[in-house]
């Protein structure tokens, strides 16, 4: 059995596009794995996005903790014979595929880009070295565990003529000693960086918050209209909040333009960014490690450079 | 207050480069560190014992020339090291079951605390894993921490939401590289660490789960290839060729 969950409908709705393929390959059935309150709509819905079957583990814990979620998962795997888990690879996955594999003596690799079987093992691959490498792993016994980002595979067509069986089962549970005393929503601005077309990102060459409306302006002419920023903008100076963050542990981006302004280059900073269509450095630093990850640079101050250029595209774009 | 510190020796990322024919990461020669998030987990056991007093273990799963790196972790603060060389082949799991079979074998702790992932693999497995096997509570992503006499209070960063948690002991913490600015050792405390005892445990004294169950079957380098045009004359004069180069390119539209 291959055996899919995540906290995330849209990561599960992924998961099981890549699990149906792997099951029909071994031969075996995909179950959808959830666990909190029987929710029979949803659990239909991942019938219908290619789960054989749902098994939803009821419980009434309110919030999630790894210690009890990853017991809940090890009665399902136990309960359906499943050798082969896909966890969604959002925080909360990676820390609970891992706590998992601990208590199943299983294999397991987090943020997988690619998963196929060779020679009959299932094999998975990852970023390693900020981007530098991608190592290609091997599973060499069973059960085997992978745990595998947003957006890596699509969703397949919703087909509402699919059938399969909804199993709902309470476990005992030994609970966590540990205790949730407060969940408190982060500020954030709602932006997307993952879905920009265009990216203009600030870094410490800014000398002032207020100074990142020049960013903001170049944005706005490029309708691009997302602004991005390394490291220490987010997470030390918190002039922005940390959904602009772009970089090895904040996030990851592909547009099709690119321009990094006052950004020494770091290489978490471009592992965040070295997908990106057309990358453009601004930096008065012509030593500065950005440009070698760049396809145009300018070297010189940002203050004088920004306005520039974003005069000469207002003109050039009408 | 019994304090472990788990911290791995790691290559320096930045200092990498790749083979220009075979196109693969050359790892030999590269300077070894250790890993950045983990010196933020040093960093947080030393404000611990501070306010709380005890002792600062470090382990280390590593090589023979990892000895220099727990040195470093000594000269922060530490009051005492592990070294366990792992057989060569190894994976998360038998680095976590070694960690587990030295954590036991120390025998008294109360706080255990990592990096929330190495800087190189960046797999965020160990911690999670490590509390597993000791079967005890996990609080990954600090980004603060609160020690008291009998329970520690942590703020986890998730991304959209700040989580607080608090568990007794004994507990896993994992922490982020905002937790705190590491410090850097004075010229005394280096050669102070030089009396600082390191132990060295084998790998098989320690568990019999020392079977890999994944391999890395290979290793492929990703090359940066750009084109590097970089303009740095008259100013007006680059940022016209900027716009035309991006024009060209089609991505002003």
């Amino acid at each position: 059995m291959v055996l899919v969950y995540s906290d995330d409908k849209k990561i599960t709705l992924e998961l099981l596009s890549k699990g149906s393929e792997l099951a029909k390959k071994l031969g075996k059935k995909q179950t959808a794995a959830i666990i909190g309150k029987a929710d029979d709509a949803l659990a239909k819905e991942y019938i219908a996005h290619g789960a054989d079957k749902v098994f939803i583990a009821e419980t009434d814990l309110d919030s999630f903790k790894a210690e009890e979620y990853a017991g809940l998962l090890e009665n399902v795997i136990k309960e359906t014979g499943t050798e082969t888990i896909l966890i969604g690879s959002n925080k909360n996955g990676k820390e609970l595929a891992s706590r998992l594999a601990a208590k199943l003596d299983a294999g397991c690799v987090t943020d997988c880009i690619n998963l196929y079987l060779k020679d009959k093992k299932l094999t998975v691959e990852r970023v390693v070295y900020s981007g530098n490498a991608i190592a290609v792993e091997q599973f060499t016994e069973k059960p085997n565990i992978a745990t595998i980002p947003s957006k890596v595979f699509d969703p397949l067509l919703k087909d509402d003529k699919r059938t399969g069986d909804i199993v709902k089962k309470k476990f005992d549970m030994e609970k966590s000693a540990s205790k949730i005393v407060k969940v408190q929503e982060m500020k954030t601005e709602g932006v997307s960086v993952e879905d920009a077309e265009i990216i203009v990102s600030c870094g410490r060459g800014f000398k002032d918050k207020s100074d990142i409306k020049l960013v903001n302006e170049l944005a706005d002419v490029l309708k691009g209209k997302t602004v991005g920023c390394s490291r220490p903008l987010a997470a030390d100076l918190k002039w922005m909040s940390e959904d602009h963050w772009i970089g090895l542990s904040g996030h990851k981006v592909k547009p099709k333009l690119y321009i990094a302004a006052g950004i020494s280059g770091q290489i978490q900073h471009i592992a965040g960014m070295r997908d990106s269509g057309i990358i453009v450095a601004i930096n008065k630093d012509p030593e500065a490690l950005i440009f070698k990850s760049a396809d145009y640079g300018i070297v010189g101050d940002l203050y004088d450079v920004l306005p520039k250029l974003t005069d000469a595209i207002k003109t050039k774009m009408g | 207050m019994n304090i472990i510190v788990c911290a791995k020796q790691v290559v320096d990322v930045s200092e990498m480069k790749l083979d220009p024919s075979t196109k693969k990461p050359i790892l030999q020669g590269v300077p070894q560190k250790i890993s950045d998030i983990d010196k933020n987990a040093m960093e947080e056991a030393i404000k611990i014992k501070d306010k709380q007093g005890g002792k600062i273990t470090v382990v280390t799963i590593g090589p023979a020339d990892a000895k220099e790196r727990i040195k470093e972790l000594l000269a922060m603060g530490a009051d005492e090291g592990v070294l366990v060389p792992p057989p060569d082949k190894h994976d998360y799991h038998v680095v976590s079951s070694l960690l587990a079979g030295a954590i036991k074998k120390i025998g008294e702790y109360d706080i255990i605390l990592c990096g929330e992932a190495s800087i190189d693999l960046f797999s965020g497995q160990i911690g999670p894993q490590l509390a597993g096997l000791l079967n005890i509570p996990q609080i990954t992503y600090a980004q603060s921490v609160s020690a008291e006499k009998d329970k520690v209070v942590a703020e986890r960063n998730m991304g959209d939401k700040a989580v607080t948690t608090e568990s007794t002991y004994p507990v896993i913490i994992t922490v982020t590289k905002e937790i705190n600015e590491p410090r850097l050792p004075s010229l005394m405390q280096i050669l102070g660490a030089a009396n600082k005892p390191i132990n060295d445990w084998s790998a098989d004294s320690l568990t019999d789960k020392i079977t890999p169950k994944v391999e890395t079957v290979e290793l492929k380098g990703v090359s940066m290839e750009r084109k590097n045009i970089v303009y740095q004359n008259d100013l007006d004069e680059s940022v016209n060729k900027l716009v035309e180069s991006l024009a060209k390119e089609g991505v002003l539209r």
